[in-house]
């Protein structure tokens, strides 16, 4: 295995994208709405497209604004189909977000003459590119990506900070939260924009297989572990930056042994969030599987929920 | 041109409500036209001669995606009854490493890593172990549903991804074209593969129909079903793998990402038009296919299109409309059936409170009613209705001949009004006894209960109420109201 900067770069800008993602992931699994970042991640294409058709710039403020726009018409047409047309809120996701990708496949296969939207590319994303794309910053050589995918994490901590309090009684209690003057609506749909702008500021980076891992799966972990929300946060940060360094080292060092030549970073760093996920499913101290299978009556103590029961 | 008239229905709706979502309709297939003008538009002929099947090239692209929209359509209606459509997506992504090693599989053993049976045998192996894996997460972790189909998709996605790209380096072998699983590619069909396709929907069909009791039963009342010694785990696998089949089959032709909107679009739609399960997987499978055939042609129409996202947005456009105008539960004849309802209510309330207050003016109880024309300002008083609320409804009852010409001032029933009036306080009446009999309602309270559910009450039940409250000297009349009415409440 040989290690120089562009690898460094390539841990740090998956860390960088992974924690943006997590943060905000361990809301959306706390509301029970973890399909809403598959189904976002999808939706912003036509998003992108529509962007670019209208102003024809590839401007990444252009983008993100297109991105949030069509976040927010996936919540809102999911919130829609499912109260006017009282159907199954899952089905009313999938309906939305599925239309909108078929009409941003066409709008790409349209508009493909004047943009480079790969749609191969959109799942895929290529870290590995992504690092040789530079700028000078103050004499170091970095590259855009990472400038891009840092200022959204730290965007993203500062919006989980600041809004901690509101976060946490939208998300456990939305009822209360009203009656206290937090509009749940509201932190509903910022968070949606939150999750949009990550996926968008993710997809131009490294394509959106590790936005839909990351959103859902360090969370997931930590929420085995702990059933505090902010040390919930904080393990899940920990846990994605472990996933981004650990794939890494895994692109590198897996195919090396059957004697391939390399594989995607991304995808590499989905299988090692879920081989913890995995870890701590077994192991997870009390309500591990392990743990379960010898308190002999599984049933008791192991049927009570840290999630609220309703569906937001 | 379209682009312009969404824009205007932009500032004029201002945003709001129903207005407003079909304004950004507009505006998305706007800009969607406005992007196809560059190309030609195709003459009419042809584009008969393409839906009618008589173009060699399309033929057969064209059936595929009719066969494989009415065999979604099937196994997605108890996909959404079950309350799973998103279990259509973890599965479809689960299926993408399974790709990978099948490929690697055949590439080892020597043979060509692209034979398509080998290939799908691999998705169906890793779909099945994901949806495995989501119910195993759900039933032993604290986690929901939702989590548990957000980690399979991710880290399968995830893990497909990277095998994929490893296999491609695979020395000896061509995996060029795999990844057209993400996509599909419905144009590069061939006999086999719609032999396949035509084998799948068979087997749906015959199941789903053979099945139709057992499967009804588990997706309306699983615990029943269990208690009645049904198998209901062997059936909701038997449900799951009537989805896993659609998928793995549909992945070629339109692509993993896209083929749960195969599955959960017509079943939806379908829902809107029927409260009948039967006639529900019948419409679900005749808008799957529509869905297919039209879809399909008009990708084949205009050549750059690709086939599974152009199905999608047509079965979306039918899903809106089913939405907006399906008879059973569509939006505008809920409305409508709300307004009326409404209307009824409103009419009843006004014919009423004039009977009692014609009531209040008789001085001797025994003498029967005489209709005489009633003060508005009574009648403003008698509910709490504001002046332009009553001249709406005295307008209305104008129009059905209930009242006589307005006089100046005063308002008189006319005789089938009046009629009307004694009906529908005696059936107030009679269902305010009933209350205050049978529910020990106060009857103080009872005006007010008795004003939430007497606007639905049909002949028939007012039979039954009838024979209830037997005993009472009912027959024909309006029995005494059992409470105090006061003439100049709200006064």
């Amino acid at each position: 295995m040989k290690w120089d900067s562009l690898d460094t770069w390539t841990v740090v800008i998956g860390s960088f994208c992974a924690v943006a993602c997590a943060l905000p992931g361990c809301f959306l699994v706390l509301r029970r709405m973890s399909m809403m970042g598959d189904a976002i991640s999808h939706a912003i294409l036509p998003g992108l497209a529509m962007a670019f058709f209208l102003t024809h710039s590839r401007l990444t403020l252009v983008m993100f604004a297109g991105a949030i726009c069509v976040g927010l018409l996936t919540a809102v047409f999911t919130q829609w189909i499912s109260r006017f047309g009282k159907v199954d809120r899952g089905a009313a996701m999938g309906i939305v977000f599925t239309t909108l990708f078929a009409a941003g496949l066409i709008l790409i296969r349209k508009t493909a003459k004047y943009v480079e939207l790969d749609p191969a590319c959109v799942l895929y994303g290529s870290l590995e590119y992504c690092v040789l794309d530079t700028f000078y910053l103050g004499g170091l050589e970095v590259p855009r990506a990472a400038l891009s995918m840092g200022s959204v994490m730290i965007f993203n901590v500062l919006f989980t900070l600041l809004l901690f309090k509101e976060l946490r009684v939208s998300s456990f209690d939305p009822l209360l939260a009203d009656t206290q003057g937090i509009s749940s609506n509201l932190v509903h749909y910022l968070l949606m924009a939150v999750v949009a702008v990550t996926t968008v500021a993710a997809f131009e980076a490294v394509g959106s297989i590790i936005v839909i891992a990351m959103l859902i799966v360090p969370p997931a972990t930590a929420l085995l572990l702990t059933s505090r929300l902010f040390n919930m946060l904080i393990l899940s940060a920990i846990l994605a930056i472990l996933s981004a360094f650990a794939g890494h080292v895994g692109a590198l060092v897996i195919p090396e042994m059957f004697g391939l030549r390399g594989t995607v970073s991304s995808g590499m760093m989905a299988v090692v969030a879920g081989f913890l996920f995995l870890i701590a499913w077994v192991l997870a101290p009390g309500e591990g599987l392990f743990f379960r299978l010898r308190r002999r009556n599984p049933g008791r103590g192991g049927k009570y929920s840290k999630l609220p029961e309703e569906e937001f | 041109m379209m682009l312009r008239i969404g824009c205007v229905m932009l500032v004029v709706n201002r945003g709001k409500g129903l207005g407003f979502f079909l304004t950004v309709m507009f505006l998305v297939l706007g800009t969607v036209i406005a992007g196809a003008q560059e190309s030609f538009w195709p003459e009419g002929s042809y584009v008969w001669k393409v839906i009618t099947l008589q173009t060699y090239n399309s033929r057969l692209v064209i059936l595929s995606s009719a066969l494989l929209g009415v065999a979604s359509g099937m196994a997605g209606t108890f996909l959404l009854l079950r309350k799973r459509s998103l279990m259509g997506d973890a599965l479809s992504h689960a299926t993408y490493p399974g790709i990978g090693f099948g490929f690697l599989v055949m590439v080892l053993l020597g043979g060509d890593g692209k034979w398509l049976p080998g290939l799908l045998l691999g998705a169906t192996s890793t779909g099945v172990l994901g949806v495995l894996m989501v119910v195993a997460i759900r039933n032993t972790t604290c986690l929901k549903n939702d989590a548990a189909m957000g980690i399979v998709l991710g880290v399968f996605f995830g893990f497909g991804a990277a095998l994929m790209r490893m296999v491609s380096d695979l020395p000896g072998a061509d995996a060029a074209g795999l990844d057209s699983f993400i996509y599909g590619t419905a144009a590069s069909m061939v006999s086999s593969d719609f032999l396949l396709i035509l084998l799948v929907t068979g087997g749906v069909c015959l199941a789903s129909l053979l099945l139709l009791k057992e499967f009804t039963l588990v997706c309306f009342d699983e615990d029943f079903a269990a208690s009645q010694g049904w198998p209901t785990l062997f059936l909701d696998l038997t449900m799951l793998g009537l989805v896993t089949a659609v998928t793995v089959v549909g992945l070629q032709a339109v692509g993993l990402v896209l083929i749960i909107a195969f599955l959960i679009i017509p079943a939806t739609a379908a829902r809107f038009w029927t409260d009948d399960l039967r006639v529900m997987l019948a419409l679900a499978a005749l808008m799957g296919g529509a869905g297919g055939w039209l879809g399909s042609s008009l990708s084949s129409l205009f050549m750059d299109l690709p086939t599974g996202a152009v199905i999608v947005l047509v079965s979306a456009c039918i899903f809106v409309m089913s939405m907006l105008f399906g008879p059973a539960r569509g939006v505008l004849p809920r409305a409508l059936r709300h307004v009326r309802l409404r209307r009824k209510v409103g009419r009843q309330h006004l014919l009423r409170a004039i009977y009692e207050i014609l009531e209040g003016q008789q001085p001797d109880v025994a003498e029967p009613i005489r209709n005489l024309p009633v003060d508005l300002a009574f009648l403003v008083a008698h509910r709490s209705w504001s002046l332009s609320e009553l001249n709406l409804l005295l307008r209305r009852a104008q129009t059905e001949d209930h009242l006589e010409d307005a006089i100046e001032g005063q308002v008189r029933l006319s005789e089938a009004g009046f009629g009307e009036a004694a009906r529908i306080t005696r059936n107030h009446r009679l269902w305010e006894l009933y209350l205050i009999r049978y529910a020990d309602i106060a009857p103080s309270h009872v005006d007010r209960d008795a004003d939430l559910v007497e606007h639905v009450l049909d002949a028939e039940v007012v039979g039954q109420l009838e024979s209830e409250l037997q005993g009472r000297p009912l027959s024909l009349e309006v029995p005494p109201s059992p409470h105090f009415i006061d003439q100049h409440a709200g006064s």
